[in-house]
């Protein structure tokens, strides 16, 4: 691994004591046609350095909203408005400014998107990719920047990495295409990186390829990972932490053991119980839950999941349940918080 | 060059083909006699016949138009049939160096204006500067180019005399002085496509900048003008370039109004001026050439898509 040294950064000792990803009640209201969406509804973490955060839920809970307003980063489209607090490397990402935003991306934080078809320019060579973001935030002339991004694309795993500099997109698979993107968001081995569903688009054998990538590299580059996905599968074994997200909430987070091990949501246990599975014959149709998210411009006012929930009381529709209310009435511990009132696996509860 | 190439060119002659026997075909059925034209009113019956006879009018018409497909494609486009009689091409390779420039010219300027114009409108979508430049653009568009074209001469030329009207000075004679004596004629063919260009780019644009790779662009902390340069610009000029095309051509073959306007002798002025006197070589050869440039500006346009878009490169290899 001779390539990899020269990529592996000295951080000062006191940067690792100190959590690389803090989000403080953070907050994104979408203001639509049909409405206002809160589409993140006051959600807090830290996440330490070398560390993964698993971040789960249906399509629609928010997951992908959060990862952009985490970076600040919003696409052409409806006006948001953000409240709370993300500090990324002690970074406050949203009193940063355009400028100072610029600097952080893709340098501090790094993103790597879902469809990696659609993420690179069709019109650019791969190296101009690793290139520009190479030159964006260092000083290396073109020729250096040249030969650090042959290293990059070797250490993701592309063969050939110097013919591959002056191919198209279009030209590499969708894994290849995958593992570009990847190295473009790692180009400056950011602290962090948010990969947003990074497998979704590809094949079941490329996906678990990916995932390995991604571990490998977080255990020789060292930076955290917040990792998105609508499928516990994914995150199972790669993340440290999970969080479970409805309707714009944390609805459970824990340590992925316990999680795992013993869910106490209601929808925590319906989404392991949907986990596709690579031992069953293909088609077998999944234990899908039943019902549908609800409409995000008038949410139910108690507990969000009510209307879907097996285990659902009257109390359930009062008001909503919140995280920590499990913790302070002491059916749980510390590190696994909740948003349910009945909660399952709550020995005798 | 592919097979691709060679057919697209295939296809090229043949449409050249067509519409050389149209226009031959059209000229021939007019109602002027070309006897008339050349000799005057009032002569011998006798002696119009024998022009005619002379200028092979007699034989059947797709005789005609062999005959002088032949010599087109060797070089010769006969002579003029009215006084001074002098060789169709001479008078060609006069008129057209002209409207050639102008209509460079004037697409240069149109696409100078146009880029930064849309680039500057889609980058705030919907925000004030691209409501003034859409409003803008629709204005200039809804103004006939001829009115547009008075008032620059009015304002340019005849208040701020800052540039003159009605000469026109050779590439080959002064550099400096032609482009002078071109700047407001190319202004004016520029403002109607800078229009056009404008908002075909802007929605273009637009477009383009919600693709995931421009917000990945962003997420590596490129800046609004690499990304609207560097990443936006190639892959939204498709239907700019082919536009460009058109009008490219079109131009050559008409910037009638605006050669009227300046007094210019570029070739819609040969044109015009043929039509009226009823001399008819003179009006087949120039929509040939017309024509053949139309055609050979729609071929670099084709090729150029290839240079834009590599996943269309590869198809032609
Ligand atoms: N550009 C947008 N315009 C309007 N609504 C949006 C937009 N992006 C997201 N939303 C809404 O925000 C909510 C969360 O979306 P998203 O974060 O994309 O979900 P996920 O990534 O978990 O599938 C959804 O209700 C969605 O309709
Ligand atoms: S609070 Fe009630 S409705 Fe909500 S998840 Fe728990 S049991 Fe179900
Ligand atoms: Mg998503």
């Amino acid at each position: 691994m001779n390539s990899t040294s020269a990529l592996l950064p000295d951080r000062p000792a006191a940067e690792q004591e100190s959590p690389v990803l803090i989000v403080d009640d953070l907050r994104t209201q979408i203001h639509t046609p049909r409405g206002d969406v809160q589409a993140v509804d006051g959600i807090s973490f830290t996440l330490g350095r070398g560390k993964t955060l698993g971040i789960v839920g249906e399509s629609g809970s928010g997951k992908s909203v959060l990862g952009r307003t985490i970076m600040g980063l919003y696409s052409t489209g409806p006006t948001m408005t953000v409240s709370g607090r993300v500090l990324i490397a002690g970074k406050d990402v949203h009193t940063l400014g355009a400028s100072g935003l610029r600097e952080l991306w893709g340098s501090d934080v790094g993103m790597v998107f879902q469809d990696p078809m659609t993420a690179l320019n069709p019109v650019k060579k791969v190296g101009v990719h690793l290139t520009e973001s190479l030159r964006r935030h260092r000083t290396m002339n073109r020729a250096q920047a040249k030969a650090h991004a042959a290293e990059l694309l070797n250490l993701v795993g592309i063969p050939e990495p110097r013919r591959r500099l002056d191919q198209y997109p279009h030209e590499l698979s969708g894994g290849m295409r995958q593992r570009v993107v990847i190295a473009m968001s790692l180009a400056n081995e950011p602290a962090l990186l948010i990969a947003d569903e990074p497998t979704t688009a590809l094949d079941v054998t490329v996906q678990k390829q990916i995932l390995d990538l991604l571990d490998r590299l977080q255990d020789e580059l060292g930076m955290a990972i917040v990792l998105i996905s609508h499928n516990l599968g994914v995150v199972a074994g790669r993340a440290d932490r999970v969080a479970v997200m409805y309707a714009g909430r944390v609805v459970e987070t824990a340590d992925a053991a316990a999680l795992f091990g013993l869910p106490h949501h209601p929808y925590t246990e319906a989404l392991l119980e949907a986990i596709p599975r690579l031992d069953q014959p293909p088609h077998v149709r999944l234990a899908a839950i039943d019902g549908a998210p609800p409409n995000m411009v008038a949410p139910p006012i108690g507990c969000r999941f009510a209307p879907r929930c097996r285990y659902a009381q009257s109390d359930c529709t009062l008001a909503p349940p919140s995280l920590d209310g499990a913790v302070t009435r002491g059916i749980a511990t510390p590190g696994h918080s909740f948003a349910c009132y009945h909660p399952v696996n709550a020995g005798g509860q | 060059m592919g097979p691709i190439l060679l057919k697209k060119v295939g296809e090229l002659a043949a449409v050249l083909l067509i519409v050389s026997f149209g226009t031959f075909m059209l000229v021939s059925l007019l109602p002027n006699d070309p006897a008339v034209s050349i000799l005057g009113q009032g002569r011998e019956p006798a002696e119009y016949a024998a022009v005619r006879e002379e200028l092979g009018l007699n034989d059947a018409l797709p005789v005609r138009y062999l005959d002088w497909l032949g010599s087109a494609v060797a070089g010769d486009l006969g002579r003029t049939v009215v006084p001074p009689y002098t060789d169709v091409l001479d008078r060609i390779a006069a008129a057209l160096p002209v409207s050639v420039e102008l209509a460079v010219l004037g697409m240069a300027m149109a696409l100078l204006f146009s880029i930064p114009l849309a680039m500057w409108s889609a980058h705030r979508a919907g925000g004030r500067v691209d409501r003034v430049i859409s409003a803008g653009s629709f204005g200039v568009l809804s103004v006939p180019s001829f009115l547009a074209g008075l008032l620059i001469i009015m304002v340019f030329a005849n208040q701020l005399g800052w540039f003159p009207r009605g000469q026109w000075v050779r590439i080959s004679e002064s550099l400096g002085d032609n482009l002078y004596h071109a700047f407001l004629p190319a202004l004016v063919i520029a403002l109607a496509e800078t229009a056009l260009f404008t908002r075909i780019l802007r929605n273009d644009l637009i477009t383009t900048l919600q693709e995931d790779f421009i917000l990945a662009a962003k997420a590596k902390g490129m800046s609004a003008r690499h990304i609207l340069f560097s990443d936006a610009l190639r892959p939204s000029s498709f239907s700019m370039i082919t536009l460009l095309g058109i009008s490219l051509g079109r131009l050559i073959g008409s910037t009638v109004i605006v050669e009227y306007l300046f007094a210019l002798p570029g070739m819609g002025s040969l044109v015009i001026g043929a039509a009226n006197t009823g001399d008819f070589t003179m009006v087949q050869g120039a929509v040939l050439v017309i024509a053949v440039i139309y055609v050979l500006t729609n071929l670099l346009i084709d090729l150029s898509y290839g240079v834009l878009d590599p996943r269309i490169r590869r198809a032609h290899v």
